[in-house]
């Protein structure tokens, strides 16, 4: 399948890489972002999950038609960007009333409790990128073995530090909000913090672990 | 000025956060930018001055100090003393009188915009409220009875009114990415039945509900990508979401169409229950409709800058 630019809106193009997701095409996206960012029409770069989206300033057809050339000229060769990143470990509370979801989810799995923590511990995550709410990063990484269903009707709740899979997808959210992710446990870490001169903890092409501070049943 | 009761849900807002999106945070802002743009060009301030954004129930204000303000946006029922205020007008209020707003008229979003502007400071460079994460705007929340906001300067403007843009149902969109994963009868469906707005809809998002769910021809699996104001997401059990000022930095939903930058305000403004309807146009089309809504902008700067 070719590679080509989607608009999206009048102020936005979108660029999908075929599935499978990969590190490699999320190094892409990393390499592709930094030189659309320097062009002059552009106002931000959003990545995703092996996908690119661009935030341009509002232009004229003939604009819009140039600067759509200009982006599917990067495309001929795409370079790929290695990010080393820092490493990051979250402590967890597993288990619960940190992780309401654990024991059902290990009962489903035919893995002790025990066991589900120690692959979610035992893995190490990388940052593909931030995204959905302010600090919340999309891990790959995730054992094959622990990937589990979203629940089909989304707690309208879901509290601020909890720690969850959803689908092919670990994370933690960062604030409370609505959410359909299996709950493991809880972290303090805060994952966004004004205070700082980086206000997220965590960056695109970070690595993580969690580390299980206690296990309740 | 001075908050002495809070009903309504008000909160202040500029044009949006841009630029933090890769933080996952998103732009927040206004629901009706053109309203915001209209109020502070009648207020001869910079386009993106902050405002307040008042809906769904009653705010009452007391001025501090002598300011010029103006309302735009929805049209409130609001009362300077007890005095009625137009909507879309100058009004110079003095220390001590008091505004209330009582009720949306027509529409959902008001927008108070005072001469010179609020004080506040802005967060990741913008005063707009991220109300999830709680920064920005007034402590990162709506407004309630015993807030204060300092007004930059005292001013008195002479009274004129301008023209706000008609409100309708009739709401224009572009394709969008995922527009021919749906099938011919949806694509028609789309366009030819009556869309209701669900009073679950908020800032992040606008629910709609159809008759006939759109259906996908062949099963879609998108991976998160970056969204925006305006984008029509349609979750698998067919009834859109038209993704509003709040929404998340980030989807996975496929996409049939974007309301144009044009008519995103008037999206806004549409009231819980109503209806809507919409209509593809090209993106020439989109483009041009935006260069009037600049134009009208432009109108009320230049009338305003001579008054």
């Amino acid at each position: 399948m070719e590679l080509q630019w989607q608009l999206c809106s009048e102020t936005n193009l979108a660029l999908f890489f075929p599935k499978p997701i990969t590190l490699e095409k999320q190094q892409k996206c990393w390499a592709l972002s930094d030189s659309i960012q320097k062009m002059p029409e552009v106002i931000e770069v959003v990545i995703g999950m092996n996908t690119l989206s661009v935030f341009i300033v509002p232009l004229t057809w003939a604009e819009l038609t140039t600067f759509k050339d200009k982006l599917s000229d990067l495309l001929n060769d795409i370079p790929s960007k290695t990010i080393h990143g820092k490493h990051v470990e979250i402590p967890v509370h597993y288990g619960g009333k940190y992780g309401p979801d654990l024991a059902a989810m290990a009962n489903e799995l035919k893995l002790s409790v025990e066991a589900v923590v120690e692959l979610h511990t035992k893995a190490t995550y990388t940052v593909y990128f931030i995204g959905f709410q302010p600090g919340f990063p999309y891990l790959g990484g995730l054992s094959e073995s622990l990937y589990f269903p979203r629940h089909a009707i989304p707690r309208t709740q879901v509290p601020a530090g909890s720690v969850g899979i959803g689908g092919e997808q670990t994370g933690v959210y960062p604030f409370e909000s609505p959410g359909g992710w299996q709950l493991l446990g809880q972290t303090d870490t805060a994952l966004f913090d004004l205070t700082k001169s980086s206000p997220t903890l965590l960056n695109a092409g970070d690595t993580l672990t969690f580390k299980a501070i206690d296990i309740h049943q | 000025m001075k908050i002495l009761t809070a009903s309504a849900l008000a909160s202040i807002q500029d044009s949006g956060r841009l630029g933090y999106r890769s933080m996952g945070v998103g732009r927040n802002g206004v629901m009706d930018s053109w309203a915001l743009q209209a109020g502070n060009a009648l207020m001869k301030n910079e386009a993106n001055e902050p405002a307040i954004e008042i809906a769904l129930g009653e705010l009452t204000i007391q001025f501090e100090e002598s300011v010029s303000f103006c309302l735009t946006g929805s049209l409130y029922e609001a009362y300077l003393d007890d005095k009625r205020v137009p909507c879309y007008w100058r009004i110079n209020a003095t220390a001590g009188q008091t505004l209330k707003l009582l009720r949306p008229l027509q529409g959902m979003y008001t927008y108070l915009c005072v001469h010179g502007g609020f004080d506040i400071e802005p967060v990741l460079q913008s005063v707009s409220t991220n109300l999830k994460a709680g920064f920005g705007g007034f402590e990162g929340r709506y407004l309630k009875a015993d807030d204060s906001l300092t007004v930059k300067s005292e001013s008195s403007l002479p009274v004129i009114g301008v023209a706000r843009l008609a409100p309708t149902e009739v709401i224009r969109v572009i394709k969008s990415s995922e527009y021919d994963c749906f099938t011919e009868s949806s694509k028609q469906a789309f366009e030819t039945q009556p869309w209701k707005l669900q009073s679950s809809s908020n800032r992040m998002g606008y629910r709609l509900e159809g008759t006939a769910a759109l259906e996908f021809s062949k099963p879609v699996e998108m991976s998160s990508h970056g969204v925006d104001i305006g984008m029509i997401q349609v979750p698998p059990q067919g009834q859109p979401i038209v993704l509003m000022a709040d929404g998340q930095t980030t989807g996975g939903y496929p996409k049939i169409a974007t309301v144009i930058n044009a008519d995103i305000g008037l999206m806004a403004q549409i009231r819980f229950g109503k209806a809507c309807q919409f209509v593809v146009v090209s993106l020439e089309q989109a483009l041009r409709e935006q260069q009037k809504r600049q134009h009208y902008i432009d109108q009320i700067k230049e009338y305003a800058n001579e008054n």
